[in-house]
């Protein structure tokens, strides 16, 4: 394995500063991720982050490496085309729990599936922000929010148990008021072979009064304190579904798998922005008489 | 309509009849031979081993499957049109027809030309003597008897194998002869072996031998070229030009009539180095593109109109980050799942209106397999020099049938054209600008990996630096700036694509105008019309975003009677030059039944046009038969067939109807009536009459 040369953090400042609002749970993500693509030593012209629409969506704009602010839930599928394309890039992939477990869950249950080699930060905040305040899929039974007046009858879904059972490689969750953990969690999410999804407690300080900084900083413990080993799968699911009292931070599953990128017989030469175009001319007369 | 022979246009092809008038064909030496049976029965193999046949003669060949979203049953309609000049179209003749079950036999026998020929399998199908036309032959093969050696030889035979025997028969009366039909069957079944290449050979033999000794030719001798031509459908030059033209990712949901692309390209994905995708949406489909397209790889997503309506918001996402990528819409009978496996254009305005908002695109519709390839082959130069989505609009008849194409317009030579890409920026240079304001509206682009060039593609507007203008604070003058910027592209583009011509006389009595598929259908109405008397030439529209509004206005504002021709109900193209040239349409030709115009069909109503002849779209009787068939296969399993139709006035109806008799198949007798408005197709009565105890 060649040598990391981490980077400092200020390499990844961004162009514009974060428009979030005072005491947002993102600037500790957004902190975590340049970190994190420090650590890791990943030249911003070599990083590629990749968001849909929303408050963290912003994202991209706000850190320094390359971009794409993409459309409501299409993050996964614009970050499969752009890796596919050239697998020399890393791929990190940020948004909210409304743009990646309500309109854009289907694409992300087929990248995990096919375990795609990149990185999927979602900040979950349990509420939608920057329509100002509609319940998410995430928001907890019975929560009121503008759009459930008299309380919310859907169940939450469970992030980490889909993401396990969908077979994403690396589940991980994180906490914004944990920074320096969050940012090993996303170093090892982007150093990960596979698909790996961290789910980050992010607060929204405006719209969301109950899951508040200090609602979880009275709940979460790490994992990695209790000699937790991520890397049984039935373990995993149990450990994914504690929550109330006692809610766990750190990775919760781990496994080393064959990702989409090794199938891909294509790419065995090399990525696809840097193969020859066209076809060689036998190629094509071969195609011509197959039709004869 | 066997003894109807004034019907020149075929009544059971045709949505509407036009005008009944003889006009004669004058192009070229040719036969028709249609293939009838259900999905399941290997009827396309039949047609690929004839119409290879053909292509490797030098012939020339236009087929079109008809067919029905069924995997087995149904009914599939295979036409094969051979000729010796360029068959530009499935036409409306019928000389040979092979009927793999009696369906087919009660279908198609009464639609054959003086001169033609009826083969079926006579173990199995009984023809009835009325409905062989007069002057055709009918030629049922005692198939047992016929292969009694081959099965000697190569044990029982499968029924499907009758398929090939009746292959044989057709290449005797088509004088076809049988060499090249017995070495495209040696390279089909290459990977199977010698010995069932011979046992394919040996039932073409035995049924041509059958045949030449039993019936008399359909055809004249023709004089074989030997140029040998690739059998090609419109799906399939569209792969092969994407790749040829350097696409090096295709992603696709399966829908028809696009599906066949995904195949092809998944066949030659590691022949051709693309990376194929099937992904589990449309929406992931063209998002995964224009990501492809923004990592720098010419990038292809293809798709039906259903598909299509998916991926709307995401062509206006390539539109605003000015990505390059091509996306392939094959129009067929909407609106929703409509006619999965029918011909329309009836997306026009779809694609043209797909996504919210403004923003320069590309929309191209090609008329031909050949022109297909070509197009294809361009667009990708064009997205990448104008860095914009391309939308290729196809429909289902030109994607989805094969025709026998120029090897020499598959060619090779291409010129790849990037576009401006920066692949090096000094940082002394300062920051680069991904959306720079330029003369040309075109902004250098960097692809991610190049140092100094980091930047965010975003679906927010924004400025030069690509840094959002939306959120909090709206810069209206960037906005007015970076709008105008976009659109400026599209001068210098409209510059670059050639704009329509006229074809055919100069001086016509009328113009024609079509797109995509029917202008093969068209081309040959012209002829027909010119030979007839009526001076006429045409007008492709091919490039549709932009508009050569200024030439379009200048040549149909000088045509004497401008015609549309399209296959849908609402005249779209038409609609839409007159909205970008103001000049209105002095009739319209439209189909919108699933199937394709044919030329004798177009011509004919054209007469009628001009003659100011107002459509009849009364159901004929020929229809109302049909629309027998249709309750009696959905409810009565087939047990009885239409036979006697007879109009009524005086019924209580409050129209006049079709009292349609229905026949028992098994026995003759008389099996129930049925009543079908003679204006709006109500079927007011269905009686079936009690059938004795059995």
């Amino acid at each position: 394995m060649a040598t990391v040369i981490e980077l400092p953090v200020e390499t990844y400042k961004g162009p514009v500063d974060p428009d979030w609002c005072p005491g947002c749970g993102d600037f500790g993500v957004l902190r975590s991720v340049q970190t994190a693509a420090g650590k890791c030593g990943v030249h911003p012209k070599d990083l590629l982050v990749v968001s849909g629409i929303g408050c963290s969506s912003n994202l991209p704009g706000f850190i320094h490496a390359y971009g794409i602010h993409s459309l409501h839930g299409r993050s996964v599928p614009v970050a499969t085309g752009a890796h596919l394309a050239n697998t020399d890039l890393k791929v990190v992939i940020t948004g909210g729990d409304g743009d990646g477990y309500g309109i854009g869950v289907g694409h992300l249950i087929h990248a995990m599936r096919r375990n795609l080699d990149v990185t999927y930060v979602v900040m979950d905040n349990q509420i939608y922000g920057l329509t100002t305040g509609q319940a998410s899929p995430t928001s907890a039974k019975g929560v009121k929010t503008k759009s459930t007046p008299a309380g919310n009858f859907e169940s939450p879904l469970n992030p980490l148990v889909m993401a396990i059972t969908s077979g994403a490689t690396y589940v991980a969750r994180g906490f914004s008021g944990e920074q320096k953990q969050l940012g090993e969690l996303i170093a090892g999410g982007i150093a990960h072979k596979g698909f790996a999804l961290i789910d980050v407690f992010s607060p929204c300080v405006t719209y969301n009064k109950i899951n508040t900084y200090p609602y979880f900083k009275e709940r979460v413990y790490k994992l990695e304190d209790e000699g937790y080993d991520p890397t049984n799968f039935y373990k995993a699911i149990e450990k994914a579904y504690e929550w109330g009292d006692r809610i766990p931070l750190g990775v919760v599953y781990k496994t080393e798998q064959e990702t989409y990128e090794d199938n891909e017989p294509v790419l065995k030469k090399g990525p696809l922005v840097k193969q020859k175009l066209g076809i060689p001319k036998n190629v094509h007369q071969e195609l011509i008489d197959e039709m004869i | 309509m066997p003894s109807d022979a004034v019907y020149l246009i075929d009544p059971s092809h045709c949505g509407f009849r036009g005008s009944k008038r003889a006009v004669e064909g004058v192009r070229m030496q040719e036969v028709t031979i249609g293939i009838a049976g259900a999905a399941g029965d290997g009827l396309d193999k039949s047609g690929d081993t004839l119409a290879k046949t053909c292509g490797r003669l030098g012939l020339h060949v236009y087929a079109y499957n008809s067919y029905q979203s069924i995997i087995r049953g149904g009914h599939i309609w295979l036409r094969v049109r051979i000729g010796d000049k360029k068959v530009l179209n499935h036409g409306d003749n019928l000389n040979a027809v092979i009927c793999l079950n009696q369906d087919s036999l009660e279908r198609h026998a009464p639609e054959v030309n003086e001169g033609g020929v009826i083969i079926f399998n006579s173990d199995k199908l009984k023809l009835d003597p009325t409905l062989v036309p007069k002057g055709v032959q009918a030629l049922g093969l005692p198939m047992k008897e016929i292969c009694k050696e081959v099965e000697a030889e190569h044990g029982a035979l499968q029924p499907i194998m009758q398929n090939t025997v009746a292959v044989g028969a057709v290449l005797a009366l088509a004088k076809l002869g049988l060499e090249e039909a017995s070495s495209v069957m040696a390279d089909t079944f290459a990977h199977k072996g010698d010995k069932v290449i011979n046992l394919n050979v040996s039932l073409l033999k035995v049924g041509y031998e059958y045949a030449e000794k039993n019936a008399k030719a359909i055809t004249k001798d023709w004089s074989f070229s030997k140029k040998r031509r690739p059998f090609v459908t419109g799906n399939e030059a569209i792969a092969f030009g994407a790749v040829a033209a350097g696409c090096k990712f295709y992603s696709a949901y399966p829908m028809t009539p696009a599906s066949t692309i995904l195949h092809w390209m998944a066949a030659h994905a590691q022949q051709v180095d693309v990376c194929v995708k099937q992904c589990e949406d449309e929406l992931s489909v063209i998002n995964m593109a224009i990501g492809a397209g923004i990592a720098g790889v010419r990038s292809m997503c293809g798709t039906a109109g259903g598909g299509f309506a998916l991926m709307t918001e995401a062509i206006g996402m390539a539109g605003i980050m000015e990505v390059p990528v091509v996306c392939v819409e094959v129009q067929r009978g909407g609106p929703s799942t409509g006619l999965p496996t029918k011909t329309e254009q009836g997306d026009l305005f779809q694609v043209y209106g797909a996504s919210q908002g403004e923003f320069p695109k590309i929309i191209v519709a090609p008329r031909s397999v050949a022109d297909a390839y070509d197009t294809t082959v361009n667009v990708f130069n064009l997205a990448d020099k104008y860095q914009l989505p391309v939308m290729i609009i196809s429909d289902l008849l030109l994607s989805e049938h094969p025709e026998t194409v120029d090897p020499e317009a598959f060619y090779s030579d291409i010129k790849i054209d990037r576009g401006q890409v920066v692949t090096e920026w000094a940082e002394s240079k300062g920051k680069f600008k991904r959306f720079q304001f330029t003369e040309s509206g075109i902004s250098p682009r960097a692809l991610p990996g190049t140092e100094n060039c980091n930047f965010v593609s975003a679906t927010d507007d924004h400025d030069e630096e690509s840094i959002l203008i939306s959120d909090m604070f709206t810069c209206e003058p960037i906005r007015r700036k970076i709008s105008e910027k976009r659109f400026r592209k599209m001068d210098n583009l409209l510059k670059e694509i050639p704009a329509p011509k006229l074809e055919g006389p100069a001086d016509a009595d009328v113009t024609l105008v079509c797109w995509g598929s029917t202008s093969g259908v068209v081309e040959e109405a012209a002829e027909i019309l010119t030979a007839a008397g009526v001076k006429t030439n045409f007008l492709v529209l091919k490039w549709i975003v932009p508009f050569h509004a200024k030439e379009v206005q200048e040549i149909l504002s000088k045509a004497k009677k401008k015609i549309s021709v399209e296959v849908n109900f609402t005249s779209q193209m038409a609609r839409y030059i007159k909205m970008e040239t103001g000049v209105s349409m002095d009739g319209h030709v439209n189909r919108y039944d699933g199937e394709p115009l044919e030329p004798k069909e177009v011509a004919g109503r054209v007469q009628d046009i001009l003659k100011g002849k107002k459509l009849d779209l009364d159901v004929s009787e020929e229809d109302a038969k049909q629309i027998a068939y249709h309750y009696l296969r959905t409810h009565y399993a087939e047990k009885l067939r239409p036979t006697k139709v007879v109009q009524e006035s005086a019924n209580g109806h409050g129209e006049p109807v079709w009292s349609i008799e229905l026949t028992e198949r098994a026995t003759g007798k008389h099996g129930g009536k049925m009543k079908v408005g003679v204006h709006t197709g109500a079927t007011y009565s269905f009686e079936k009459e009690p059938v004795e105890a059995k």
